[in-house]
């Protein structure tokens, strides 16, 4: 919202005071300002200026010469404006002055030499009516500066809309007006008004409010005989510096109005608008706006109507049929207030966002209407007075906001702010942003002023702010709390989530990424990867973001596809959530998932497939001290490989999987290398309990290594071996260790060294023969022969 | 037989003078002190001999031993030098100018920053706390004061999903639960990923990273606040920064603050990435809203706290230089796995 300084100092007395420190205290206590416009100061030498003769120019059509008098003396000047006359008044520049920033020199144009020019509005930046000169009134005197005759020389500053957004009195200029008050401790002068009551004895204006929820105050008068057509210069540079454009002057009234005390109003011709009925329509029907637009308005959309017939959609913009035109002498002026929730609504379903329901949105104070039409009147009749009122102030008050009176002690505000601020100063501060505030020693109470008490000011914290903001935040003496300290555990999550990023960059060299927390259907479908049915968002940005994603396979394996060109050899991980349909309360299983990928042209598929192997078990040994479980399972989702998707576990806890790549899906990913991917569910990891360290006594005598090689017939597995020496539970036997594997034919060779000591004494080779027979002998009825 | 030991000892120093290595050495240490070396031999010899003779003998046979057995060990440790020394010589000299590749992994930058807050604040007494990504209608807007119908909806695009929840848009969706499970006195920090649907385009994302921060105690003032804005930014960008609060209108606080630090780049004389105001808008705070504890359980009356929330994301693009936030989540490595720990 654009606001006029110069309109601002109807209200206060800014005199002496360094405007733009003003409009940045703004900033700081009321409301973001965005951007500050110096008007007018682009002019230099810009008088009333007198055309005493035009003849054509003898080369061109459009061009006339002329000869004005500036006051100083007469100029020579081209001019190619269509309006030009002898002796009309315009803003004329003389040469060596300034107009739009621009020096205006003596030039020839069409040969013909130019002492100055003469000058459009658009051109004194003052509207952007640009069709010919400005015609200043015959009384004019000539040779005056034109910055002393109209006010086009103002500070203008534009406020950040969405920082007003609580702030339904910061509309209006007059609210406005009292934050200057406020902040500069000067008084708020009131708003001059006619006295309304001198019409009750006239005729009420037919009003009806049948929808109770939606209009809570319906104000209105009628006025007849006006003559004038045109606002006056200043009051259109104003609306202009605003951002309204002039149109008539009645419709620039209730702009004005509107921008001046932030009260939307609505001028109907009388002549065929003379009553009224607030309602809505049971039937959706088309109604066509002001602004020429025909709209489906349906039957949630409250409506202004007169004798049935719809005139206006309430709050949000009237009808083309009764608009004022040129010829309307007669208005019915209607200053209301309408619910914000609806006629946020309605301008949301008609897409028709306007001033008036960008002030109703913001819960607008009733109690404004009637005020604002006696402002309206104070204006119209100043302007042209032989106006004249034939209806008394119709006036129907439905909802009226209670009264809201706040009552706090001293200590409140003290612990609330941490500052020291006196007893009157908080008095005073609330008093100049018409507070209604009282101190009884004991306890404050203060009543909120109406235009504050819709929704704003409602609690004591919001006093709170009032009384800070005013003091200023930059005044504030800073300190540190008085609270205890309390010793704070880490929880095992965050634990758990930090040392395995750490695992997985510092010690596996992978990169961490971030992705989204839905499947990317395009993406998938490049590489083959069904969608799976999941939980959806109602309107994603794009249709192929719409499924949430139920595991982070998909999304690694497009990541590893795009960074193919990154390297040969390299791993990524997220640690991530993704949804696992939903639960049985209707909510979704949420669950935070590491996912890993790794991509290698170096190494084969199975050495990859190691390594990850190894990575998973590392994550469960270092975090949890624990072995975590890997079996084989038929795979969980389509792209995984039919016989590599092992499952990972712990104890009876299932906590992800470890797989390779289904070939179809593999041979779109990269046909000449390996990937392979793993997944752990990190919220049922951190529940895994850590086993204690336990510390075993070294032993102070030398053991002995024993290497054996076994052939494993095919589909025999290690994990097949093992029960053959844990069953037998030996105490020399410290460590299994695997040193070499690989393949016979349709076997397989493994070569594993059984680590033996005793804290006892050193152990000679015939002592650990024994228990190495019976190690051999458990393998050999599993069908696992010793390789000599 | 003093002949004898003359012309051997003669031999002897001969036979030294020519050896060329340690196994020359050694040969002639078998050859005159083995078991069966000449003087060993000499000195079996002695047996025969008797009386004061023997005595006399002995005496120099075992000078003669050991006048051969420190030439011996002489000439070794003359021999093994220059063994030594020729290794050195012939050795290669390794380039240590060569590059050498390591494969060294990456955090997200997301993390570095998080962490680096996490541990600001838990040096400060902060707990961290997650939550959840998917949330209820209650926790993101009616448990934090923004109840059906209130325009801060509006302002909010949000994700809603077809089985009635939505993706939190702002990390104040945790809030409730954290006052809960705490109750009073409170101090948490609770990073998260937040979602907002919007169109995305250099400086805007669907997906992104806020840190929210909640102290509440007996007597938690708008001036403690001011004091843990300031030392948390200045621990972040390790330098002194001033800020300055303006009013912000956000439901869950009361009163709801801007805050803005003095802008990095020019150091507050203005430029073009704070628009000329030499201030760049950083974080939403505030005092908690009343009714927010009154919801999570806690007596607005006994207790006041404040809230704020950090762009996380934004952050990371300022500290790094990151121009176009949609790096972030691109998964490029060519852009990601340039961030280390620092």
């Amino acid at each position: 919202m654009l606001i006029s300084m110069n309109w601002i100092s109807d209200f206060v007395d800014l005199r002496g005071l360094d405007l733009e420190a003003l409009i940045h205290r703004f900033t700081l206590s009321t409301a973001e300002v965005e951007e500050v416009f110096r008007m007018g100061e682009n002019l230099r030498d810009v008088v009333a200026g007198k055309i005493l003769t035009v003849e054509n120019h003898p080369d061109s059509e459009k061009l006339h010469l002329l000869t004005v008098d500036g006051g100083d003396r007469v100029y020579g000047v081209v001019c190619g404006a269509p309006n030009v006359r002898e002796g009309m008044i315009v803003p004329f520049v003389k040469e060596g002055g300034m107009v739009g920033g621009e020096e205006i020199g003596c030039a020839k144009i069409a040969g013909v030499e130019s002492h100055g020019m003469c000058c459009s509005e658009k051109e004194l930046g003052v509207s952007d009516d640009h069709s010919g000169l400005w015609e200043l009134p015959e009384d004019t005197p000539v040779g005056k500066d034109m910055t002393e005759l109209y006010d086009i020389k103002d500070v203008v500053f534009e406020v950040d809309n969405k920082s007003l957004t609580n702030r339904p009195d910061l509309w209006g200029h007059y609210g406005v007006a009292r934050e200057f008050a406020a902040l500069t401790g000067r008084p708020l002068r009131p708003l001059e008004t006619v006295e309304l009551s001198q019409f009750d004895g006239l005729d009420s204006v037919p009003v009806e409010v049948e929808d109770k929820q939606l209009c809570f105050r319906y104000s209105c008068l009628k006025v007849r005989n006006i003559k004038k057509k045109v606002s006056p210069v200043n009051m259109r540079i104003r609306l202009f510096y605003c951002g309204s454009r002039a149109i008539n002057l009645l419709a620039d009234l209730t702009n004005y109005l509107m921008l001046e005390m932030g009260q939307p109003m609505h001028a109907f011709d009388c002549a065929k608008v003379d009553s009224i009925e607030v309602k809505r329509f049971s039937e959706p029907f088309e109604f066509q706006t002001l602004d020429g637009a025909k709209r489906a308005v349906d039957q949630n959309t409250l409506m202004i109507c007169s004798k049935g017939r719809p005139v206006a959609v309430a709050g949000v913009m009237g009808g083309l049929e009764s608009e004022i035109e040129d010829d309307t002498d007669s208005l019915l002026l209607e200053s209301a207030s309408f619910d914000a929730v609806s006629v946020r609504r309605a301008s949301t379903r008609l897409g028709l966002r306007t001033d008036a329901s960008m002030r109703y949105e913001k819960t607008l104070d009733p109690e404004m209407t009637v005020p604002a039409i006696a402002r309206f009147l104070k204006l119209l009749l100043e302007i042209d007075p032989q106006a004249q009122v034939i209806s008394k102030l119709t006036d129907v008050y439905v909802k009226r906001y209670p009264q809201v009176t706040l009552r706090f002690d001293k200590p409140y505000v003290d612990r609330y702010t941490g500052i020291e601020i006196s007893d009157e100063q908080v008095l005073s501060t609330l008093r100049s942003l018409g507070f209604g505030a009282q101190y009884d020693g004991k306890e404050f109470r203060v009543e909120v002023p109406s235009w504050r008490a819709t929704k704003d000011v409602t609690i004591k914290a919001d006093i709170i702010e009032e009384i800070t903001r005013i003091y200023g935040y930059d005044n504030f003496a800073v300190s540190t709390t008085l609270s205890p300290l309390y010793p704070r555990k880490r929880s095992a999550a965050n634990k758990s989530d930090n040392f395995a990023k750490d695992i997985l960059v510092e010690r596996y060299g992978l990169n961490e990424v971030h992705s989204y927390i839905w499947f990317d259907a395009k993406k998938c479908r490049e590489l083959g990867v069904e969608i799976e049915p999941n939980v959806k968002l109602l309107s994603p940005q794009s249709p192929d973001h719409e499924t949430l994603r139920t595991n982070m396979g998909p999304t690694l394996l497009s990541f590893v596809q795009e960074n193919r060109s990154f390297g040969a050899d390299f791993g990524i991980f997220e640690i991530g959530r993704v949804c696992e349909g939903l639960k049985e309360d209707g909510e979704c299983r949420e669950r935070k998932v590491l996912g890993i990928a790794l991509y290698s042209r170096v190494q084969g598929e199975k050495e990859l497939y190691y390594r990850l192997l190894n990575m998973v078990r590392t994550l469960g040994r270092e975090i949890k001290r624990t072995e975590l479980t890997l079996s084989n399972r038929e795979p969980v989702h389509a792209w995984q490989h039919p016989r590599n998707t092992a499952e990972i576990s712990c104890g009876e806890e299932k906590l992800g999987w470890l797989c390779t790549l289904h070939p179809a899906v593999l041979s779109k990913l990269d046909r000449k290398a390996a990937v392979v991917c793993a997944q752990l569910d990190m919220d049922a990891f951190a529940d895994v309990s850590a086993l204690d360290l336990e510390y075993r006594e070294p032993s102070r005598f030398p053991g002995i290594d024993i290497d054996l090689s076994f052939v494993l017939p095919g589909g025999k597995r290690y994990g097949d071996l093992t029960p053959a020496w844990e069953g037998l539970s030996i105490e020399l036997l410290n460590s299994v260790t695997l040193i070499d594997a690989f393949q016979l034919g349709e076997n397989r060779s493994l070569t594993l060294r059984f680590a033996f000591s005793s804290k006892e004494k050193t152990l000679s080779k015939e002592e650990v023969q024994p228990v190495v027979d019976e190690i051999v002998k458990a393998l050999e009825t599993q069908g696992v022969s010793l390789r000599i | 037989m003093k002949e004898k030991m003359e012309s051997l000892r003669q031999r002897f120093s001969k036979e030294v003078e020519n050896a060329k290595n340690s196994e020359a050495v050694e040969k002639l240490r078998v050859a005159y002190l083995g078991k069966k070396g000449e003087v060993t031999e000499l000195l079996k010899g002695l047996k025969e001999v008797s009386g004061d003779q023997k005595k006399e003998l002995g005496q120099h046979i075992n000078q003669l031993k050991r006048q051969v057995e420190e030439h011996l060990a002489q000439k070794l440790s003359q021999i093994t030098a220059m063994e030594e020394q020729a290794l050195i010589d012939s050795a290669e000299q390794y380039d240590v100018t060569l590059p050498t590749a390591i494969q060294s992994g990456s955090y997200h930058p997301v993390t570095i920053i998080q962490r680096q807050l996490e541990e600001i604040f838990a040096s400060m007494g902060f707990v961290v706390e997650d939550f959840k990504e998917i949330v209820t209608d209650y926790e993101c807007f009616e448990a934090v004061n923004i109840p059906k119908d209130h325009p801060a909806r509006d302002m909010q695009d949000t994700y809603y999903l077809d089985n009635g929840q939505l993706l939190k848009t702002h990390t104040s969706a945790a809030q409730n639960h954290i006052l809960r499970k705490y109750g009073a006195p409170c101090r948490a920090i609770f990073p998260g990923r937040c979602f907002r649907n919007e169109a995305t385009d250099a400086s805007h994302e669907t997906t992104f990273f806020q840190m929210e921060g909640i102290m509440v105690d007996r007597n938690i003032s708008i001036s403690n606040l001011i004091y843990f804005m300031k030392t948390m930014l200045s621990e972040v960008f390790e330098r002194d920064v001033k800020v300055r609060l303006r009013p912000g209108f956000f439901p869950f606080v009361e009163p709801g603050f801007e805050l803005d630090i003095n802008c990095l780049i020019c150091g507050g004389e203005g430029c073009s990435t704070c628009h000329h105001s030499g201030w760049v808008e950083l974080c939403p705070c505030g005092m908690i809203h009343p009714n927010v504890l009154k919801e999570g359980g806690i007596d607005p009356e006994k207790y006041t706290g404040f809230a704020f929330g950090l762009g996380l994301t934004r952050l990371v693009m300022m500290k790094y230089g990151v121009k176009d936030i949609r790096d972030l989540n691109s998964g490029n490595l060519k852009a990601l796995s340039q961030f280390r720990h620092e």
